[in-house]
Order: structure tokens, then sequence, then C-alpha cells
């Protein structure tokens, strides 16, 4: 019997538990499985290695990838380098939280079950809507990814999905007219879109309903802090991902998707849900409810078959918003437009660099290099010079090959947007 | 007495409810660049109107707040948690460590390859061993979670008999499956047939003969199966579902029952989830996330999700065949079947790095031996509490898991329910009760391999008082619990005038 340090049963233990069985051996208790799929020999999987071996393995693994406590990013396209304050940390390492189930059992479970009611609060008073879910996946809110998500769930559910072209950085007015009839169940709009720009949410809400269509936003939740809700100007639904809100990037996941809807569509949101209730003192209690949405009740009706959500995330993105709080959203926001808007300023100024679009935005810009750029080059130079890049947009769209994306967090200096421009120059001029 | 109620009633705040206005609890960077006002920067209608209506508190009252709500929770570290169906096993703390080191939780996933091999080479290794422990061909790890990974399989599942020019559209699962698995054939666009199971909680083959034909997509299986017992005529199964042209499934929520002992791949089935939540040991999370990695037999490989993980013939590690690249004729291309992409980036990274610590802490062997001692644990468990609660299955070894019907106790008035919260008087979480939804007044227990004797003997010892209770004082149980910061509460108020906001705004 292998001796280790997460497994308790001695010798002494298995043999008083088998003759209370009434076996004579563990392999008995194995005897319903027919002998030919028995697995014979070792199983093809890496060796096991003692604790210290395992963290020299991990740390070496670690010490391979360049990360943000040694490299200076301004990469966003979806995920973002945002502060991340200390106390987040602290709380979801608390492991009444990490290392519960799904609160089930409400009774010994409201500190959960608070924190995702505290949860849906903020995401409601973020969006302007109603109604908040206690988490997705993930926000998807990288587009080329969204894109290839969405195709892939359209498919299963025989959706037919319409994309529409772009003018200057944001949504073709003219197209997405002409392309919404009566047949369109839903314009979903990202705000501020992969180019970084903001869109006129309140015109584009207005077209999609004159034709009986819903409008769906994905929004950037610390972009929010800055502007308007999206509910406020006519969205029915608000999804986004949580990631900006203290959360890792962590090579993209784990994130926590948001999601809100209208008061219409309480009943028909996907996932869990908590509700405020009292017990049979008539205290305060919370519970999860509208439970007959969802699929270990209605089985194939359910509206959706998610079942583990991302909620730790969902607590350390409260915890966020808690720190954060009324004057810190506005401020955080403030200075991403403002540093953003300095560094696009620096950039455009190199010779050769200008900026693909003239639109609005907020934290993110297109920048357009000289003809022949190699982007490759570019990146490795940067990275050489401790900078990890911006995204090369010609990786998802072929048309705006040589355009770099870069987006310009709270974190960055002017003494690193600065530095940031000369490395640029240097590589585009060195070519 | 007056300050111990002051001390609770506080405890009860909302985070909303703490506010004072003037206060913060933030530190940010300083403005060091020449600044514009915003009015300047961005259109009038798009900035916000008003002020979010967020709290004002500070760093301290936001750490008591969270601790004051930790201490009303119950996770696995406070005690013993034999939630069946869910693996509550121990998280290693160790895996919580190296999760975070900066340069596996500080890294963006649109890095240049050459700057994230660390990375990629764990999730390769990860895809290998995956393959190697359940017996598959290859491996995905994208899938965020069980019932993501459910639908990712039955997406490929689909593709592939689409490629064949077949029409398949139905979805056989038994009545004792998980709810996600008829809800993720919906949401694949299937139909779902559900089948009955037998007297002895195996599936009917007579059922399945009967159900299977030319729509036959795929059979959904759980094995060992939701009553815990292992499906021992699973490769006559398999034989009548691909006699068919269907495809099978294997849900694999239990796999902490087989390790190392037999391998899915070896049973004839053709795609694989594992719950890396639950058997690979990675934190609940308190609901998630999880992770729900999906493994495939040769023919399915076409339609994986892209991009994939691969090592090219220099050993170096890349990312394949997302399409936005290859539209860019950048990236090598991928398939052109593939399924496409069923999650932003390549996954729970931070979760794949914890079963990847988990698998390295076990090995091979150490894989078998958590699988035994789940088995063994179980069993003692149900011997022990055979007189006291009724077994429906009670002539075979269960394997990880078991269930009882708390049926007996209703000639004293009290339902599995009030055995539940009575539990959670002793300090118990309790077992999974009411599911599966084929054994009446079920109550579904797994004790995991990370407990010890004493405590399933200190378990068992309250389940017998408690069904001695249910004799002698049954109205003790009707109103438990006594001891837990809020008795039963009023669910269905909660859903007929649903409160999901405090309306702080």
């Amino acid at each position: 019997m292998l001796k280790h340090r997460y497994l308790p049963l001695t010798e002494q233990d298995q043999a008083e538990m088998l003759q209370t069985i009434g076996v004579s051996s563990v392999q008995e208790l194995f005897k319903d499985i027919p002998e030919n799929i028995r697995f014979q020999g070792e199983l093809p999987v890496s060796p096991r290695l003692d604790e210290y071996a395992l963290i020299r393995h991990l740390s070496e693994l670690a010490g391979r990838n360049a990360d943000t406590d040694r490299y200076t990013s301004f990469l966003g396209a979806g995920i973002y380098d945002h502060h991340i304050p200390s106390v987040i940390q602290h709380v979801v390492s608390r492991s009444e939280f990490y290392t519960a189930y799904t609160p089930y059992q409400p009774e010994i479970s409201q500190g959960e079950l608070q924190a995702i009611f505290e949860f849906q609060s903020y995401i409601c008073e973020l969006t302007g809507l109603k109604v908040a879910n206690a988490s997705m996946y993930d926000g998807a809110t990288a587009l080329p990814e969204a894109r290839e998500v969405l195709a892939t769930y359209a498919h299963g559910l025989n959706l037919e999905i319409v994309e529409v072209g772009w003018e200057q950085g944001v949504t073709d007015r003219e197209a997405l007219t002409a392309t919404i009839t009566k047949d369109t169940a839903a314009v979903l709009i990202q705000n501020p879109n992969f180019f970084g720009s903001l869109e006129d949410l309140q015109a584009i809400g207005e077209l999609a309903h004159a034709q009986g269509s819903l409008l769906i936003v994905s929004s950037n939740p610390l972009a929010l802090g800055l502007l308007e809700a999206p509910g406020k100007l006519g969205a029915d639904i608000v999804v986004g991902d949580a990631q900006p809100l203290g959360l890792a990037p962590s090579f993209g996941g784990p994130t926590c998707g948001f999601f809100a809807v209208s008061e219409t569509y309480m009943r028909r949101i996907p996932g869990r849900i908590v509700g405020q209730t009292t017990d049979r003192n008539g205290k305060r209690g919370f519970v999860l409810t509208l439970q007959a949405r969802e699929q270990h009740i209605r089985r194939e009706k359910a509206t959706s078959n998610i079942c583990s959500n991302q909620a730790l995330l969902a607590l350390a993105a409260s915890v966020y918003l808690s720190v954060m709080g009324k004057q810190g959203m506005a401020e955080v926001a403030e200075l991403n437009l403002q540093k953003s808007h300095y560094a696009k300023q620096v950039f455009t100024a190199i010779p050769g660099v200008s900026a693909a679009f003239e639109s609005p935005f907020f934290n993110e810009f297109v920048l357009q290099l000289p003809e022949g750029t190699d982007l490759t080059k570019l990146q490795r130079d940067l990275l050489a010079a401790g900078f990890i890049g911006g995204y090369d947009l010609g990786r998802s769209y072929p048309e705006l090959a040589g355009h770099l994306l870069v987006a310009v967090t709270e974190k960055r200096s002017k003494a690193e947007i600065d530095q940031f421009a000369r490395v640029l120059e240097e590589s585009i001029c060195s070519k | 007495m007056l300050e111990i109620k002051e001390t609770t009633k506080s405890d009860e705040l909302l985070i909303f409810e703490r506010s004072r206005p003037g206060r913060i609890g933030y530190s940010l960077p300083e403005c060091d660049v020449p600044t514009t006002p915003k009015e300047k920067l961005v259109p009038q209608g798009m900035l916000r109107s008003e002020g979010l209506a967020f709290p004002e508190v500070y760093e301290v009252d936001v750490i008591r707040h969270y601790t004051a709500l930790s201490r009303r929770n119950f996770g696995v570290d406070n005690g013993f948690y034999p939630l069946g169906s869910c693996t509550m096993k121990y998280n290693p703390k160790v895996n919580e460590d190296v999760a975070r080191y900066p340069g596996l939780a500080k890294i963006h996933p649109y890095q240049p390859e050459e700057s994230v091999q660390g990375a990629l080479e764990l999730m390769y290794r990860l895809q290998q061993d995956l393959a190697g422990l359940t017996g598959m061909d290859a491996v995905t790890l994208q899938p965020a979670a069980g019932a993501h990974g459910e639908w990712t399989g039955l997406m490929m599942i689909r593709a592939y008999h689409e490629s064949r020019g077949e029409k398949r559209t139905k979805v056989i699962v038994p009545d004792s499956s998980h709810g996600t698995n008829p809800a993720s054939a919906s949401v694949a666009g299937f139909e779902t047939v559900t089948i009955p199971s037998t007297k002895r909680g195996m599936v009917d083959l007579d059922a399945l003969r009967a159900a299977v034909g030319e729509d036959t997509a795929a059979l959904m299986l759980t094995n060992p199966n939701t009553l815990g017992l292992f499906e021992e005529q699973i490769l006559e199964i398999a034989d009548i579902v691909h006699g068919a042209g269907g495809l099978l499934y294997y849900d694999g929520a239990n796999s902490n029952a087989i390790m190392g002992i037999a391998r899915p791949g070896d049973m004839g089935f053709d795609v694989v989830h594992l719950n890396l939540h639950k058997t690979m040991s990675t934190p609940h999370g308190g609901g998630g996330p999880g992770a729900g990695p999906v493994g495939v037999k040769e023919r399915l490989i076409p339609f994986l999700p892209e991009p994939r993980i691969v090592k090219d013939e220099s050993g170096r590690y890349a990312i394949r065949g997302a399409r936005s690249e290859e539209a860019a004729g950048g990236a090598e291309s991928g398939s052109a079947s593939s399924i496409g992409r069923v999650k932003a980036f390549y996954g729970n990274f931070g979760i794949l790095v914890r079963a990847y610590a988990y698998i390295r802490s076990l090995g091979p062997d150490g894989l078998r031996q958590v699988s035994e001692n789940a088995v063994l644990n179980a069993n003692y468990m149900m011997k022990r509490l055979a007189p006291y609660y009724e077994l429906p299955y009670p002539d075979q070894p269960c394997k990880h898991e078991f269930v009882m019907s708390g049926s007996g106790l209703a000639k004293y008035g009290i339902r599995t329910l009030d055995v539940a919260k009575r539990l959670l008087d002793f300090g118990y979480h309790p077992p999974t009760i009411y599911f599966p939804l084929n054994v009446e007044e079920c109550i579904m227990i797994e004790p995991t391999e990370t407990e010890s004797k004493e405590t399933l003997d200190g378990f068992i010892d309250v389940m017998i008082a408690i069904a001695k209770e249910a004799e002698t004082n049954p109205e003790m149980l009707r109103n438990a619990p006594y001891t837990t910061p809020v008795t039963r509460l009023d669910e269905t108020s909660a859903a007929r005038k649903p409160v999901l906001n405090c309306a702080c705004g």
C-alpha cells in the first residue's frame, strides 16, 4: 500500500474495513469490472514527484514565461493588465470559500450566497439592468475568440450569425441598418469594441428595437466606471468578462463572465441566481432561486446546460468593486482614458506611425505602422527591451495587416509609455 | 448578551450597508501624463450620467466583511463533505501556491509563443497524461467545466456524423444520468431519448436495443453510474450503440472510482470528459471555476476544437489552428473539420496548472491508490449504514459512492431532507439528496479517498443516531438545523417574489 500525505488509510485501517465489509481484499471490490477491460500494468502518466521536486519543476516551467512582474505590457485585446489590490488574494484564499461546493445547503453557505447576491447587485448597478446571474464561464470579450465561440454555439442551435462590417473603427451604421430585418433575433455589439472604439449604443438600440430585435451589449466592466450604463441606453441584455476587475490574466482563464437582463427575461436567464428571503425566525438569508430554469430540474428543457460556473472569480470581482467603491471606479476608468490618450499622442508622433481611426476610444486604440513593418520582429524587439507589445490585428483581420492594437491601463507610467515609443521607433527604423 | 447580539447583527450587513460617504479602500497609480477633460475625449451621452451607487468603505471594512462571510460558509477544509457525484476531496495547498507563480498567473494568452513556452509545455504534458489515464488518443483542454465538456464532445459527435453524410438527431441517456447530459444534448441541437434502468440499477439492454436506430447519434453514460455501480455489461452496451452507427460518450464525473483500474478508452467509449475539479482535486470554488477536458479516439481527432497545443519536430510548443490566424495566412492551418473554438483562449489555465500538479504529486501508482481507497471507503460506509437506511442495490459492491433511501423513515413523518438538515448540527456537509431521480428519497454518499477511518466512523455514528432520533423525537429533525447562522429558509417566497439584488442604486 502506497503511503502518501493525501491518503490516510493505514494497513491496519484497510484490514479492519475489509473485515467489516466481509471481503478479503480490495481487489474483490472491483470484481464487477469485467476481466477483459481491467487495466494491466502501469498507467502511462508522468512519474510522481515529491513536494520539493514539484515546486522546482513548476518554477522551471513558470520561469520560461514572460510575466507582467518582469515585463511591461501594452497588450490587451480582451485580457488587460490592471492593478490587482492585495486584499483580493487574501479573501479568495480563505478556504471556507474556495474549498466549498455550489451553495446547495443554504444554512451553511450564507457566506457564498450573500457574496453572490452582492455580485449580482454590483453587476446590476454597473449595467443598469435589473437581473444578473452568478456568473458564466467567460465573456469571450476578445473579438476573434467571441466570433469563433459564437459560431460554434450557433451551429449547435441552428442559428445564423451575420457579421456587419466597420467604418472608421466602429460598426458600419448603414450596413447594420440594411442587415437588421424582422428575422433578426438580436444585435450583439461590443463596447468598447475590439478596436477599443466607442459605439453609439443608443442609436444602434433604436435600429434593433425598430425591427423587434433585442440589443445585446458586451461591455468592459471597468469602462463602465466612466461610460453610461448600457441598460440606460436601451440594452436588453448586457454581458462581458469581469477579468479587468481584479482577476489575473492567467493565460486567458479562468476569468468570469457576467450576464444581466432586463426584468422581462428574468425567468429565461441561464445559470445560477441568488435571491433574498427569510428563515423561520424572520432573519434575512439568501438561497439559490428560480431553479426551475436549470438543468438539474428541467434536464433537456433547461434554459442552458451550465452547472459549474466561475463563482470564485465572481467573489474576486466583488472584492475589487468593494475596495474601489464609487470613487475608485470613476478614478481608475479616468486614469485609463487619460493615459491611453497620452500614449496615442506619443506613438502617433513617431514618423510613419499614425492612428488607424479617429473614433473616440477608452483604453485601447489601433496604430497603423509603416508599410512593410515586420510585426514578428517588432514583437521580438519589444520583448528584448522588456515590453509585451500590442496585438497584431492582421491575425484576425487580413485587411488590417501592419496594424497594432495597443492597450494602456492605469499601471503604465509616463516613463514607460515614452520608453515604449522609443523602442517602437527604433525597431521600425531598423528594418 | 446584548453585545453578542450586536456582533451577530453586524455580520449580516451587506457590503452596501457598511458604506460611509467619503471613505475609500483603493490606492491607484498617479496620473503622471498631461490630461484633457473627459468631456472632450468622450462624446456627450456616452458618459455615465450618475455616479455608481457603490459602497464607500475602507480596506479594513472589506476584509472584515468578507472574513465574516467566510465564517458563514463551509468547505472541505472545515469538515467532512460526502456530497455524492461531486468528489469533494481535499484540495492540496501546494497546487494553490504553484498556480499563483507570476510566470503562470501573470501571462497573456496573446503573447508571442516563444515567451510562453513553459505554459505550453505544461498544457501539452497534461494533455498526454489525461490521454494516458483515460485511454484516449488526443485531448483538448479548452472546456471550462463538465457540462461544457459534454457539449463540446456532442458537437464533435455531431460533426463526425455530418462528415459521413449522416443525419443523426438523437442522444440516448439513462434515467439515472446527470441533468447536464440531456441539457447539453439540447444545446448541441439533439433530441434526448431517456431509457429506464433495470431493477439492479443498470442500463436496460432491451430498452437500449429498442431505442437505438439510424437516428442515434450517441449514448451518454457515466460509468460507474450515478448509483455508484459499475455497468458490468459495458462491452455489450458499446456493441449495441456502435452496431447502430452511434458513438459512446463517457461522462467522467465518476472517474475517481477507476483510475488505473479500468479506462473508458478500453471500454469502447469514443469521447470522454473529465471534471478536473472532481477527480483531479482542483477546488470547487463555491461553484467554479472548474475544467472539463475532453479526450477522443483517433477517428474524432479531426473534429477537436481549435486551437490545439502541439509540439513540433524541434521540440518547440505551439498553438495551432486558430481559424482567425488561418484567415490571415499566419499560423499553420488547422483542421477544416474542427468544430471550432469552444472557449476564449485555451481553457481555464489556472485550473489546469493545479490538476497537473496533482497528477505529478500522485503519479501512476498513486492515482490507482486514490481510486482503491475511494472505493474501500464507500463500501465500508455502505456496509455499516445498511442496517439503518434502505439500500436499493444491496447485493453488489459499490464503487466510489453509493445510494441509500430515506423512505424507511416516512413512517415517522421524516424525509431525507430532514436527515440532511440534522447533519448540519453535527458539523457535516450533508450528502447529495434527491438525486438520482430513480431512487425514492435518495441519499447519495461519496466519502472520497482523503478521509480517514475515524472521520467515516464519526459520520456513520451520527447517521445512526439520526435514524434513531427519527423514531424517538421526529420533531427534533423536522425543525433542524439549530446551530447554523440561519434556520431553514423560505425558498418558496424567494422564487415567488424574487429579490435578486439590493436595489441600493
